[in-house]
């Protein structure tokens, strides 16, 4: 992932007609890179919902700063840093929670700004490196790469593979812990491979949505979704929709109106919503 | 153990923050026998059920269950998250594959099959519980763990849950190993009750206990003869954290 691209001008955009866009790589790179992290948000965004894990994320997001910086130092691509970074952060997690005696918002929230701080200040050795902190903050869609599209399309091949093979013994671990270990279903390690999970999409999707923005677009399809599905699995592919939709409609948006892009996309799987809502509340009248 | 012992508690001992919340309980539940813990809050009910259940290792003592038996468990409190939406027939079959035929089967016994496709937020206390039951059954248990499987139900959903109760094991002829507070509705059923506080305060079959003059004193007998909230009404005196059993004014340890 290149977090020191260049962006595209607006100007450059707006300049372009209908045809230029539709044939423009950008463009489609954004479409490709966005779709996929749309139909993998939708499962692990339901996942989250359901776990309440939204502020674990969040977290994760947040030490995505000290993954791009230590890829740097490293020398090694940044997004394998945040990668690492994450996983690291997530068995840290997984440990402390056994360890202390702390509730989990609490270990989140002292651990989400201590890598955003560590990340800040290792960002300062970096001096010679240009760095687009405004990319990785709030993600830059219309400048994905090609390395950034193998990485997108490799994270969510392998998140499908595994979820698709734990989503039985994950769901019954999400309705109840207790009764699922009392009928043998290996908890604690599908909760492991859950967290790796939301790691790995994480770090893949930074370039697509930003760490403030990804959030959002785990947890806001599935809440779109939640209220017309009556079964976990057609909630989890309606989420992938209500992400698909929203990806496109916030790259048409962002293109037609000249707004940032990813913030666009999260924008509108927010409209989504709330049109959602706002045509059940009609229904049930 | 003998021939038609499921499950053998012995001498089970659990200390957690230098509390001791077990003290050498030992216990013996048989096929198509239903043994009842009853005691206060905090006696150790749900710990030892769950020492039974393997869920929990014991400090001291051995737990020992007859070689393939399966377990159906029915925890004190299960909660699904209001987001997650999921229909009856398929919160049963969670960890368990089945056909619609045997899931309608099952949901038929425990008198919820009407329910099947309903969300399972939409559901009353009485048909939670039902369902709960349900979903133990689906894995065809040898060995019935139920924590407090009436609780939250009015005192004719009580009867009729314990009567359910009672016909699983008369059909199966499986073990119940069950807690309640209920102590009047528990004992027309079970072949076993004992009383528990942290260590087994008095034990015996239901009628030999109802009617001893030790198990009146014990209990109350205001308590025995009208159905009322249980309260634990002790001979001796317990520190709050205090396992340990004075000597008895009057024999009651029976069995």
């Amino acid at each position: 992932m290149r977090w020191t691209t260049q962006r595209v001008h607006p100007c450059l955009i707006l300049t372009m007609n209908l045809n230029e866009w539709l044939t423009s790589p950008f463009l489609w790179r954004a479409m490709i890179g966005g779709a996929g992290v749309a139909l993998i948000v939708g499962p692990l965004g339901a996942f989250i919902v359901w776990r309440k894990m939204a502020y674990f994320g969040d977290t994760l997001a947040h030490s995505g700063l000290l993954g791009v910086a230590l890829g740097f130092l490293l020398g090694v691509s940044p997004s394998l840093g945040v990668l690492m970074v994450c996983l690291l952060l997530a068995a840290l997690l997984v440990f402390l929670e056994l360890k202390e005696r702390l509730s989990a918002d609490t270990l989140l929230g002292l651990l989400a700004h201590t890598t955003l701080a560590l990340g800040l200040i290792a960002l300062a050795f970096l001096e010679t490196t240009r760095f687009d902190l405004a990319a990785f903050l709030f993600g830059d869609l219309l400048a994905v790469t090609r390395d950034d599209l193998i990485w997108i399309g490799g994270g969510v091949a392998v998140a499908f593979a595994v979820l698709l093979k734990i989503w039985r013994p994950l769901l019954a671990a999400t309705v109840d812990e207790e009764l699922a270990r009392a009928e043998n279903v290996p908890v604690t390690k599908v909760k492991t491979a859950f967290t790796i999970l939301v790691a790995l999409v994480i770090a893949c999707a930074m370039k697509v949505v930003g760490v403030l923005l990804i959030t959002a677009l785990l947890v806001i399809p599935a809440a779109t979704a939640q209220r017309f599905t009556k079964s976990p699995e057609t909630m989890a592919l309606a989420a992938s929709g209500v992400a698909l939709a929203a990806v496109i409609g916030g790259l048409l948006f962002s293109l037609l109106c000249d707004t940032p892009a990813s913030a666009s996309v999260v924008a509108v799987a927010t409209l989504i919503f709330v049109v959602s809502r706002i045509i059940v509340g009609f229904g049930k009248k | 153990m003998s021939a038609d012992a499921l499950l053998n508690l012995d001498g089970i001992g659990f200390t957690r923050n230098r509390r001791v919340i077990l003290d050498d309980v030992s216990l013996t539940l048989r096929e198509g026998n239903i043994v009842t813990l009853i005691g206060p809050n905090g006696a150790g009910k749900s710990t030892l059920l769950k020492i039974a259940l393997g869920q929990v290792l014991p400090d001291r003592g051995t737990v020992t269950r007859r070689a393939k038996t399966r377990l159906g468990y029915v925890p004190q409190k299960v909660f699904v998250a209001s987001t997650l939406p999921l229909t009856v027939s398929r919160f049963v079959t969670l960890t368990q594959r089945a056909s619609p035929d045997e899931i309608l089967k099952v949901l038929t016994l425990t008198g919820v099959a009407y329910a099947a496709q309903q969300s399972v937020h939409t559901l009353s206390g009485g048909e939670w519980q039902r369902v709960l039951l349900a979903r133990a059954l689906m894995l065809r248990p040898d060995i019935l763990l139920l924590d407090e499987p009436a609780q939250g139900l009015d005192v004719a959903g009580q009867n009729a849950l314990y009567d359910l109760i009672r016909r699983i094991r008369d059909d199966t002829s499986c073990g119940i190993l069950l807690v309640s507070h209920d102590l009047h509705l528990v004992m027309s059923s079970s072949d076993l009750v004992i009383c528990l506080q942290h260590h087994i305060c008095c034990s015996g079959k239901p009628e030999n206990l109802y009617h001893d003059p030790a198990y009146r004193a014990l209990f109350g007998e205001h308590n025995v003869a009208q159905l009322a909230a249980y309260h634990h009404h002790h001979d001796h005196v317990h520190a709050l954290d205090d396992a340990t059993c004075p000597p008895l004014p009057h024999p009651h340890h029976e069995s």
